[in-house]
């Protein structure tokens, strides 16, 4: 009898890869099997879209195959997933296909949904009405915006969740850059209009970045619910009853778990995020189920850096289980992100499930400036797609970054 | 910690005015809350189908569900959910229901 053991890995996204790279690293293939699913193999590095409604990246510049972030000994397969039935421990594929696993990681990500919101998919959509989430949305709205000289560019979270709670933030301190150095920033208009009761969801953070709106002349609007967005009359209606008219808008669409999910009876909540343990990030679906990334319902950032955070732990605790031994690391909710500020500066924040994003510097007190805009910060962002292909992807430590939180360095927290 | 009075007994409740302590809330506290809040009076059907939904997640989930949630939860759409909790159904909802306030997603 064989003691080889089965693992299935769901999404081959940030998550899936590094923790697939990770565990070929710690376990001999005939003790375990990798067996990791995909729709596409296109493997896009998301932090890229946001600069490519600007020209400042292009779409071939930002995509990689997904096959070939995996190490060797990894099966690779291209398909949608169907369902997994979590009493069989077993997944179809909507190719036919079914894979039976012993330990099941899900890693698929958070799908964007316009679809929910009445209105924003109909006349107007990819012509007046925008996304830079995905590729296709970006790529449009960069055509949009090289032709753009004068009006109003709204930018409209339309509820939270959402990943990367700060590239809408960012995309409207990029576009006041763009029309800048275009010579037309005093024709055009810039609004963010927001479904929280500030710029960002943390007091400390969402207190500098709202005196960043109003320092570039970025317009506010707060607490509004976006009901319908209609495309034709270029206007956006609250469930309030209130509207903003537009010539552009910028829409971050609801987000929802994965397609599959409802398909999957057990496995996912109302929106389809999967119930996770904050600390084990074991599901509290069944002990056999981890997840990583964006698909858990974490009270954390759906963002890369969070993502990548959790690589470490997860790995060990699935290892720990795979091991039959107790399930022992725990996550902090460490998030760290580069938040642009254009005109080449950027800001840093850094936070976990318990601290509010402070000042001072990271990782340690000779690090990078912490909630402040510099040159340092962004090129730091810039470099990071650099280290997302080799480095968090492939598994690799970088030294003198582990998982938790540090707070060296850091002011002493402010209340908020 | 600041305290307030709804029908004819003292509650604690956080600086936002929402309940420490949903276990104080009484039904009959619900018309009160919402008349100080500027929530439509007397409350309806529908309304209360959400005030009970609210608490139910709370005492299932350890937080007070989102709008998005609570129109998944029920047959109560958002926009409906407005006209019953005008301006921001979720605090709303879990106002009158007297639970804390929501964790917001982040
Ligand atoms: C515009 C933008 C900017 C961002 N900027 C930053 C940033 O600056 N810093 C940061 O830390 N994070 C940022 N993020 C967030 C970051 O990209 C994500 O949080 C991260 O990629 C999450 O990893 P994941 O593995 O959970 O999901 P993903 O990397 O999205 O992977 C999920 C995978 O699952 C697959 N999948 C889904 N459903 C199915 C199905 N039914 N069948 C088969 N396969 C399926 C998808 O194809 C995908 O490959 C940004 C995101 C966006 C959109």
């Amino acid at each position: 009898m064989s003691d080889q053991k089965r693992l299935v890995i769901l999404g081959a996204g940030t998550g899936g890869t590094l923790a697939a790279n990770r565990l070929r690293k710690k376990f001999k293939e005939d003790r375990l099997r990798i067996d990791i699913v995909d729709q596409n193999n296109q493997h896009v590095y998301q932090p890229g879209l946001l600069f490519v409604p600007f020209g400042l990246a292009e779409s071939d510049e930002i995509v990689r195959k997904r096959d070939r972030q995996l190490h060797k000994g990894i099966h690779y397969h291209q398909s949608a997933i169907d369902s997994v039935d979590i009493e069989a421990d077993s997944v179809t594929l909507e190719n036919g296909d079914t894979l039976d696993y012993d330990v099941l990681l899900v890693a698929t990500g958070a799908r964007l949904q316009p679809e929910e919101t009445e209105g924003m998919t109909g006349p107007g959509w990819m012509e007046s009405v925008f996304t830079f989430y995905d590729m296709e949305g970006a790529t449009a709205l960069a055509a949009k915006l090289d032709e753009f000289e004068s009006g109003h560019v709204v930018i409209n979270v339309i509820d939270m969740p959402i990943k990367c709670p700060v590239a809408p933030l960012e995309f409207a301190f990029l576009a006041d850059w763009y029309f800048t150095d275009k010579g037309v920033r005093d024709d055009v208009t810039i609004t963010y209009v927001t479904p929280l009761d500030g710029a960002f969801t943390k007091p400390t953070a969402s207190a500098t970045l709202s005196s960043l709106l109003t320092d570039k002349g970025i317009e506010l609007v707060t607490e509004f619910n976006t009901g319908e967005v209609d495309g034709e009359a270029r206007k956006l209606i609250g469930f309030d009853g209130r509207e903003i008219d537009f010539d552009i808008a910028v829409v971050i669409p609801l987000h929802g778990g994965a397609a599959y999910v409802e398909n999957s009876p057990g496995l996912g909540d109302e929106l389809g995020f999967i119930p996770t343990d904050n600390a084990t990030l074991q599901s509290q679906v069944k002990p056999n189920i981890f997840v990583v990334g964006d698909a858990a319902d974490l009270p954390a950032s759906k963002a890369g850096s969070v993502t990548h955070f959790e690589g470490e732990v997860l790995v060990e605790n699935m290892e720990s289980f795979l091991k039959g031994e107790p399930i022992e690391h725990s996550f902090d909710g460490h998030a760290n992100c580069f938040i642009e500020t254009g005109f080449s500066k950027a800001l840093l924040i850094d936070f976990n499930y318990e601290n509010e994003p402070v000042g001072g510097h990271y990782p340690g007190p000779v690090g990078l400036p912490l909630l402040k805009e510099s040159r340092v910060n962004h090129l730091g962002k810039l470099m990071f797609q650099s280290f997302y292909w080799h480095g968090l992807l492939p598994g690799r430590d970088i030294p003198g970054i582990g998982p938790d939180m540090p707070t060296f360095g850091k002011k002493h927290p402010v209340s908020g | 910690m600041p305290t307030k009075t709804f029908a004819g007994t003292s509650v604690d409740v956080n600086d936002e005015g929402f309940f420490e302590d949903p276990t104080q809330w009484t039904k009959e506290m619900a018309p009160e809350i919402a008349d100080e809040y500027g929530v439509p009076t007397p409350l309806t059907d529908r309304a209360w189908v959400v005030i009970d939904l609210m608490r139910s997640e709370y005492f299932d989930k350890g937080t007070g569900p989102t709008v998005r949630k609570i129109s998944k939860l029920s047959d109560v759409t958002t926009k409906e959910l407005f006209v019953l909790f005008p301006k921001g159904p979720a605090k709303l909802a879990a106002m009158v229901a007297g639970i804390p306030k929501p964790k917001g997603c982040i």
